[in-house]
C-alpha cells in the first residue's frame, strides 16, 4: 500500500501550461491511466454516435439551439426566474462566486444545517465552494463516486466527467481503505467491491443530511424546471431526500422550452459516456408540497459568463454542455491529464472557456493545442474549438521577441523578391550540412524542435530553379 | 487546353522541391498547362495560428493578388488549401478559398480521375493529415489515388487518425507535449513495416521525418542495427512515379 499524494499537488501550482505538462508527462502511471481511460471512452462514443442516422442534424439543432439562447440570454433567464418562482422556487442572482459561495452558505445556515451533501457540479468546484465552505465551518460531502474519490484524496478533479481518471483501480483502493473511516477490512481493488463500500458509506451520509447542494445541466425558462443528468443515483436522492434543495446554475445552461431537452438528451448520454440513454435523469420544477425538498433555492451564477457573451466569435464557447467528449479525443489532454491546465475546465473546452471566464489568466492555453480539430468533429454542440482557439491566439498578448521575429518573416514573405533572396541565402548558408543531409542541434528557438527531431536542410536545387529551367 | 495555376506553399519552396514538381508531372499528364505565378510566397497560416492576424491578413492580400486572376490554384498541401478557405473569409473577406484545391480534391472532384497512371512498387502507409481531414474534409480522397497506383502494396496506419504534434509554432511552444506525440506516430509508422510514411502536407512529413530520423540516429550510436521507421514522403510523388 502506498501513501496517497494527490495528483495535483505534484503539478506546480501557476505553472505555465507547458511547464506544467512537462511535469505530468514525466509521470508513466498518469500517462498510462489516461491513455487506457480517454482510449475506452473514445471508442464507446465513436460507436453511439455512429448509430444515429441523424447525429449531425442533432448537432446543428443543439447548436442553433444554443446560439438563440446566447442571443436572449437576459430575457430567458428572468423568464426563467418567473416560471421557477411561480413554482414555489426562490431565486437568487450572483454576480461571481463570492456571491454565489456566500448566498450558499447562508442557505444553510438558514436551514439549521453544518454539513451538506452534494450532487457532482462543475459550477460549484468553479466557484470552489467546498472550499469557501470549509472556511465557513460548513462541511460539504460529495456523493458522485469519483467526486468522493477525489475528494478523500485531497486532491482536485482532472476531467470535466470522470473527475478520478488520473487514477486506477489499485489507487482508490488505498484511497479508501486509508481516507474513508468506514472502509471495509480487506477491500480489494475488485471494482464491485470498491462500489460497494463506497455505496455504504455515501448512504449514511445522504440518509441523514437535511440539505443538498447541486448545480444543473439545463435550466428550462418556459417551466422554470432544473434538469441533472448523472449516472449512479446518489444524485437523485441528493435531489429528492433532503427538506432543503440549493441549486447553483451557469446563466448559460438555460433552454428556451421543455421540448429542447429531447435534443440534448440524445447528445449528451452519448458523447459524454458512450451510452445511448442516460441513467438517472431527474427533473424539477420548484416545490411539491409533501415531495421532496420543501426549501428549494436557485443561484444564477455569472461569473465572468455574460463578458463572454460580448465577444461574437468566442461566445460559442458557452454552448459547452459539460460531455468532455473533446477532451477524451484531445491528443493534448490525453497525454498530460487536467491538472497541467490550471484550471476546473481543462482540455479543448478549458483552453478556450478558462482565458474567457477569467481574462488576462490563462494566456498559455490557447497555445495548448495543435490545432487538430479532433475536438471540433466531436463536439454535440459544434463549438469550433479550433476556431475559437486562433481567434484568442490573435486577442492575447505576444512576447516581444516572437512578435519581431513574426514581423520580421512576415516583412521578407510580403516582398517577393526578397522571399526569393531570402531562400537563395538559406540554401547556400546550409551548405556545410548538405552532405549529412540534416541538421541535428540549432540555437533557441529552433532549438526547442531539435530537441526531439532533425531538420531537413534546404536542397541543392529548388522548385524555382528547376521551373526556370524547363522554361526554357 | 486547361489552364491551372500551382501554389507550391513556402514549406516546399524553401525545403522541398519534390513534391511541386510532382504536382507538376501529374497535371501535365492528364492535359493540364500549369502556371507557377513567381511571385507567390506564403499563404500567412503560421502569423493567422500563432495569433498575428495583421499580418496574416497582408500575406493573405498577397495571395489574392498573386492567384486572383486563375479559376483553379492547386497546392499539395491540406493545411494552407484549408487556410485559404476557412481563414481568408475572415481576414480579408476574399472568398478565393472556393478556388484553392489539395492535390486530390483537384483530381478527384475536378479533373474526375482516380488512376493517374502512376506505378509505385513499394510499401506505404498513409498518414492523413488533421487540416486535409478534419478542416478541409478530403475523406479518402488521397487513399483513392494512392489504391490506384500500380505495384503499391498500401499498408493501414495504427492510430492514423492521430495528430503528429507538428501544429505549427505549437512544436515549439510546447515541444514536450508535441514530442510526445511525436513519439507515438513514429511508433505506429514504425509498427507497418513499411517502406515509405505518405501524406498530403510536407510539414507534418517535416515533422514526422526528423522525428524517425533521430530515432535511426539514436539505434545507431547505440550500435543497433534498426531503421526509426518508413521513408517520408509526399503522396504526390507516389503519384508522378511511373514504370
Amino acid at each position: 500500500m502506498s501513501d496517497i499524494v494527490p495528483a495535483a499537488s505534484l503539478i506546480p501550482a501557476d505553472a505555465p501550461f507547458p511547464k506544467a505538462a512537462k511535469v505530468a508527462l514525466g509521470m508513466p502511471q498518469l500517462r498510462a491511466n489516461l491513455a487506457h481511460a480517454t482510449g475506452t471512452i473514445r471508442a464507446k462514443r465513436a460507436k453511439v454516435a455512429g448509430e444515429l442516422d441523424d447525429w449531425e442534424r442533432l448537432r446543428d439543432t443543439a447548436s442553433a439551439v444554443k446560439a438563440d439562447v446566447q442571443r436572449r440570454l437576459p430575457e430567458l433567464a428572468v423568464e426563467f426566474e418567473q416560471n421557477a418562482t411561480a413554482a414555489g422556487a426562490t431565486v437568487h442572482w450572483a454576480r461571481d462566486a463570492k456571491e454565489a459561495n456566500e448566498i450558499a452558505a447562508r442557505i444553510v445556515r438558514e436551514a439549521g444545517a453544518e454539513e451538506v451533501v452534494k450532487v457532482k457540479s462543475m459550477a460549484t468546484q468553479e466557484i470552489e465552494l467546498n472550499e469557501h465552505f470549509e472556511a465557513e465551518g460548513l462541511k460539504a460531502f460529495e456523493t458522485d463516486l469519483a467526486e468522493l474519490i477525489v475528494q478523500l484524496a485531497e486532491d482536485k478533479p482532472s476531467h470535466i466527467l470522470v473527475p478520478a481518471i488520473h487514477y486506477n483501480r489499485t489507487q482508490i483502493r488505498d484511497i479508501f481503505e486509508q481516507r474513508m473511516g468506514d472502509a471495509p477490512v480487506g477491500l480489494t481493488d475488485d471494482p464491485a467491491a470498491l462500489a460497494e463500500a463506497a455505496r455504504l458509506h455515501l448512504r449514511r451520509r445522504l440518509l441523514s443530511s437535511t440539505v443538498a447542494v447541486s448545480g444543473a445541466n439545463f435550466a428550462v425558462a418556459e417551466t422554470g424546471s432544473l434538469v441533472v443528468v448523472e449516472s449512479e443515483g446518489n444524485g437523485r436522492m441528493c435531489l429528492t431526500m433532503p427538506r432543503t434543495l440549493v441549486s447553483i446554475v451557469g446563466v448559460e445552461k438555460l433552454l428556451p422550452s421543455f421540448s429542447d431537452l429531447e435534443v440534448f438528451m440524445q447528445l449528451l448520454p452519448r458523447s459524454s459516456t458512450g451510452e445511448r440513454m442516460n441513467p438517472y435523469t431527474s427533473v424539477w420544477t420548484g416545490v411539491r408540497e409533501g415531495d421532496g425538498p420543501q426549501d428549494v433555492h436557485v443561484i444564477l451564477l455569472d461569473n465572468g459568463r455574460t463578458g463572454v457573451l460580448a465577444d461574437e466569435v468566442g461566445r460559442q464557447a458557452l454552448s459547452c454542455i459539460r460531455c468532455s467528449a473533446c477532451l477524451n479525443v484531445c491528443p493534448v489532454y490525453e497525454r498530460t491529464g487536467g491538472h497541467a491546465y490550471g484550471h476546473v475546465y481543462p482540455g479543448p473546452i478549458g483552453a478556450i472557456l478558462a482565458p474567457q471566464l477569467e481574462p488576462g489568466k490563462h494566456d498559455d492555453l490557447p497555445y495548448a493545442s495543435s490545432l487538430c480539430g479532433a475536438c471540433y468533429e466531436v463536439c454535440p454542440v459544434k463549438i469550433n474549438i479550433p476556431e475559437v482557439l486562433v481567434h484568442l491566439r490573435q486577442q492575447g498578448p505576444h512576447q516581444a521577441a516572437e512578435k519581431a521575429a513574426m514581423g520580421a518573416a512576415e516583412a521578407v514573405m510580403a516582398r517577393p523578391r526578397l522571399w526569393r533572396t531570402a531562400l537563395k541565402a538559406a540554401r547556400l548558408g546550409s551548405m556545410p550540412w548538405r552532405r549529412k543531409g540534416f541538421v541535428r542541434r540549432m540555437p533557441w528557438p529552433v532549438s526547442k524542435w531539435t530537441v526531439s527531431r532533425d531538420l531537413p536542410v534546404p536542397p541543392k536545387e529548388s522548385f524555382r530553379d528547376w521551373w526556370k529551367e524547363r522554361d526554357r | 487546353m486547361k489552364r491551372v495555376a500551382l501554389f507550391i506553399t513556402c514549406v516546399n519552396d524553401a525545403l522541398f522541391p519534390e513534391a511541386p514538381k510532382a504536382v507538376v508531372r501529374i497535371l501535365e499528364r492528364l492535359g493540364y498547362e500549369v502556371d507557377f505565378p513567381a511571385a507567390q510566397t506564403c499563404c500567412g497560416q503560421m502569423h493567422a495560428n500563432s495569433g498575428y492576424k495583421n499580418d496574416a491578413a497582408r500575406l493573405a492580400r498577397s495571395f489574392d493578388e498573386v492567384f486572383g486572376g486563375y479559376d483553379a490554384i492547386v497546392t499539395p498541401s491540406g493545411s494552407c488549401a484549408a487556410m485559404a478557405r476557412d481563414q481568408y473569409p475572415h481576414l480579408t473577406g476574399s472568398d478565393i478559398g472556393q478556388r484553392v484545391h489539395e492535390l486530390s480534391e483537384f483530381l478527384v472532384d475536378v479533373a474526375g480521375v482516380e488512376d493517374v497512371g502512376a506505378h509505385f512498387p513499394h510499401s506505404v502507409t498513409y498518414h492523413p493529415t488533421c487540416h486535409g481531414t478534419r478542416a478541409l474534409g478530403l475523406g479518402d480522397k488521397p487513399l483513392r489515388l494512392l489504391r490506384a497506383v500500380g505495384g503499391i502494396d498500401l499498408v493501414d496506419l495504427p492510430a492514423a487518425d492521430q495528430c503528429c504534434g507538428f501544429g505549427g509554432t505549437f512544436a515549439l511552444k510546447n515541444s514536450e507535449v508535441s514530442s510526445a506525440m511525436l513519439a507515438d506516430k513514429c511508433r505506429n509508422a514504425a509498427a507497418t513495416g513499411a517502406e515509405y510514411l505518405a501524406a498530403a502536407d510536407n510539414s507534418c512529413l517535416t515533422h514526422i521525418g526528423g522525428g524517425i530520423s533521430r530515432l535511426s540516429r539514436i539505434y545507431g550510436s547505440a550500435g543497433v542495427a534498426k531503421s526509426g521507421g518508413p521513408k517520408p514522403i509526399h503522396y504526390a510523388e507516389i503519384l508522378a512515379s511511373t514504370a
